[in-house]
């Protein structure tokens, strides 16, 4: 198994992705959705932060044990913010975004 | 005999490692756990940052309001700027040209000292406006939201500084990898460093990528007026 080289080109169009996204996400945040507002741009800074992670970081190519150990790491994260949210969120008089 | 068994091995092979190959997965797997242990350690912060956030929404988007949305944006431009010339740099070390690595290096390095130097403008200007969370605070915006807006500008000033320190950790590095490259130590069959210093760069470029929008965005429609 010899090292992956990512083409220029790859790097150059995630590069161009990249860009659109951040203009994307500066443009709809002039609008207001109501409770939408943080799923787009966390919507959108996910689809960056893949973006990133499998082709500037080369994760796509990577042996599987460091694929299973990145995912688990973003996991633990989403764990940790689901569940405090999950106690937060149904304590009684505790704001609910976008539910007044 | 010992002399012939030698010059078969890389220089850079560590005796605990079987071969190039193994010595590189072993590096980039111990980048990766690195890299998670940074997770939780700024996941942290915006744990706190989606709890107050829910708790305290109103003040939340007053307090972005503040923030400057086109030096954030320019910094963001910046900063995936920064990564596709990190990327370059670990495209040329893997192709074994010193000049184009040496180069790409630098660019970047120049690229966060400028993200560094518009950071430094936006808190200059907090400091100015008594918007920094410390004991000159005064809030002379919206009434009844103070509290709300200190609380958010205490967040912005934790997670962006977080960050900024580990942009200055990533010049530092640079500046090594610059040395040495530029001492010839890197080649197609050695390279491990300049990667795995892309791939902290990146992480980095990462929790800019979540704190632009939620620091800079959540106020922005205010702005436009919808």
């Amino acid at each position: 198994m010899s090292e992956h080289i990512v083409s220029r080109k790859v790097y150059f169009g995630i590069f161009g992705a990249l860009i659109a996204l951040t203009f994307t996400t500066v443009l709809v945040a002039r609008y207001d959705f109501g409770r939408l507002n943080a799923i787009v741009a966390m919507t959108i800074a996910v689809i960056k932060a893949t973006l990133v992670v499998l082709y500037f970081m080369h994760v796509r190519y990577s042996s599987r044990l460091t694929q299973v150990i990145v995912v688990s790491g973003f996991l633990w994260l989403f764990i940790m913010i689901a569940f405090t949210l999950s106690d937060y969120l149904t304590r009684p008089g505790w704001p609910v975004p976008g539910l007044k | 005999m010992a002399e012939s068994h030698a010059v078969v091995h890389h220089p850079a092979l560590k005796h605990h490692f079987e071969n190039m190959e193994q010595q590189k997965e072993a590096g980039t797997l111990g980048m990766w756990v690195f890299l998670l242990t940074e997770i939780m350690f700024f996941g942290g912060l915006f744990l706190a940052y989606v709890i107050f956030r829910t708790k305290y929404f109103d003040g939340f988007v007053v307090g972005s309001h503040e923030l400057d949305v086109t030096l954030g944006g320019i910094n963001t431009v910046v900063l995936i700027l920064s990564s596709l010339t990190m990327a370059l740099a670990v495209y040329y070390s893997q192709t074994g040209n010193r000049r184009l690595l040496i180069f790409f290096l630098f660019v970047t390095l120049v690229l966060g000292l400028v993200f560094l130097g518009i950071k430094a403008e936006e808190y200059s200007h907090k400091f100015e406006h008594h918007l920094f969370p410390g004991p000159g605070f005064q809030w002379s915006g919206e009434p009844g939201v103070g509290d709300q807006v200190r609380l958010f500008l205490w967040i912005y000033f934790a997670m962006t500084g977080l960050h900024a320190l580990h942009m200055i950790i990533g010049a530092v590095m640079l500046l090594f990898l610059i040395y040495f490259a530029w001492r010839g130590k890197y080649s197609p069959e050695y390279h491990a460093p300049v990667e795995l210093g892309g791939l902290y760069w990146h992480f980095v470029d990462i929790v800019w990528i979540f704190l632009f929008p939620l620091l800079y965005l959540t106020g922005y429609h205010l702005a436009a007026g919808h």
